[in-house]
């Protein structure tokens, strides 16, 4: 999946955000980072090129210390957490690059709930590529891709990567 | 990357590097204090014990609200009420804290290497808040990352600690601290508070505060321990804080952005006066704010993760 890809998928998924909350009020969209992050914000400017005028705030949910792994890994090093305003009644789009086993998910949720009480909590990621561990649905997908657990699938964006793009390459290569 | 050592005994032993890990997850941290629900449920089912030899209540209580609010389990000890007073030596009230599974035991102590020698024969992560006149790392920590805040680094900063410079531990792990971060260090305080060869740790001494104000970034004033007037280390009082306090007169010779800290508790018109102890520049409360953010990446840095 190259660039145009990517803008497209996230092109459907903002007109799908759109179309099935009514509208953008009450949204918040908040992004898993690293990667989840820009893709939020990349999701921000289609919405609000789709809906003239509107303005959804958009931030970043880290997940990290309420991960179910950290005693049995490494310290993970904590990335940023920005909520823009009270999510108590907010439909809240988490956005992240990938799904797969669905436990970050999980736990980027139980962060929420220590901000307040969403009206709902909906999932939007590029990529779903199956193998999940837990009861865990995204409600908006660019793009779904079966893999093998040999293999790891990577998002690359350019803000921070060298170009856009999803590639899926053997596992630790 | 992480922490290299189990324990965290004193400035001495980290990196320039680990310290940048542990001031760049204390930012981290210090949003979880903002919310609502200040608690993250990161160390559920650890357990930490803060042994306290020395009474304490900034860095006690800092050390406990940083557990909690990362789900620990935190447990005083105050020797005034424990077994030390029936004549237990530290290395035997170690061990048995041990036999009951503590994952971090946080110790201040009167003598320097306390928590070293206890480090030595627990498992369990060791952190050092305060032995003797020998380091107060977390202190060091907190104050770093105080002024790495405000100024956007440290590189390059100068520093001037004023004060007791003998009896301080504080003073002697910001002095690592600083200069490993890459800050000039000049330490001022009269010739009977300064102890000899102290310029091998990397910072220039003077005795004259005055014309020291105008070239300082940070301006930290160090407690006068009054307790310690019987040995005469000074005249009087009055005489110190007229030659080693900082009031608005001596502010007035400073740079005007320049930042003050203190690492409490403050003697109020002794080694600072109260109107630059509440004036704009006082850093003061806000170290107190960064102690707990400070304290957490600690604790999540060294009982987070995997036991080896």
């Amino acid at each position: 999946m190259d660039n145009k890809g990517i803008e497209r998928a996230l092109a459907r998924i903002a007109h799908e955000i759109i179309e099935r909350n009514r509208g953008t009020e009450n949204l918040v969209l908040l992004g898993i980072p690293t990667r989840g992050h820009h893709l939020a914000r990349r999701l921000q400017k289609k919405i609000e090129e789709i809906e003239r005028g509107v303005n959804v705030p958009t931030g970043a949910v880290d997940a990290t210390l309420y991960r179910d792994d950290l005693g049995m890994k490494e310290t993970r090093p904590l990335k940023e957490m920005e909520i823009p305003i009270d999510i108590d009644g907010k439909v809240v789009v988490m956005v992240d690059d990938v799904l797969f086993t669905g436990r970050t998910i999980r736990a980027a949720m139980n962060a929420l709930m220590d901000f307040g009480r969403p009206l709902a909590i909906q999932l939007a990621v590029l990529v779903d590529r199956g193998h999940r561990e837990l009861p865990i649905k995204a409600d908006y997908v660019g793009k779904n891709i079966p893999t093998s657990l040999k293999e790891d699938v990577r998002v690359h964006v350019e803000e921070i990567d060298p170009a856009s793009e999803v590639v899926v390459v053997p596992l630790g290569a | 990357m992480k922490l290299k050592k189990k324990d965290l005994l004193g400035i001495e032993g980290l990196e320039k590097e680990e310290i940048e890990l542990i001031l760049s997850t204390a930012a981290s941290f210090k949003e979880v204090s903002t919310r609502e629900i200040k608690k993250v449920p990161t160390l559920r089912g650890k357990t930490v014990i803060n042994l306290f030899y020395e009474p304490s209540t900034r860095t006690r209580t800092s050390f406990e609200i940083a557990a909690k609010r990362m789900s620990a389990d935190a447990i005083n000890i105050s020797v005034a009420s424990s077994s030390v007073k029936k004549g237990e030596t530290l290395r035997d009230t170690a061990l048995n804290l041990e036999a009951m599974n503590p994952d971090c035991v946080v110790i201040r102590h009167s003598s320097s290497g306390a928590p070293h020698m206890i480090a030595r024969h627990l498992k369990s992560s060791v952190i050092n808040a305060g032995d003797g006149a020998h380091e107060h790392p977390s202190q060091a920590l907190l104050d770093m990352f105080t002024v790495k805040e405000r100024l956007g680094g440290l590189s390059g900063v100068r520093l001037l600690i004023v004060g007791d410079i003998a009896h301080s531990r504080v003073a002697r792990s910001n002095i690592l601290g600083f200069t490993k971060m890459g800050a000039s260090v000049t330490v001022c305080g009269p010739p009977t508070m300064m102890p000899e060869g102290i310029s091998a740790m990397g910072c220039s001494v003077s005795h004259d505060m005055e014309a020291l104000l105008k070239d300082a970034d940070v301006i930290m004033m160090l407690r006068v321990q009054l307790e310690r007037q019987k040995e005469a280390l000074f005249p009087s009082v009055r005489e110190y804080s007229r030659l080693y306090g900082l009031d608005a007169g001596k502010l007035r010779k400073a740079r005007k952005d320049a930042l003050i800290l203190h690492p409490g508790p403050i003697n109020r018109g002794v080694e600072i006066s109260p109107e630059v102890a509440d004036g704009p520049w006082s850093l003061i409360l806000e170290q107190v704010t960064n102690g707990v953010a400070v304290r957490m990446a600690l604790f999540y840095l060294l009982i987070g993760g995997v036991k080896e």
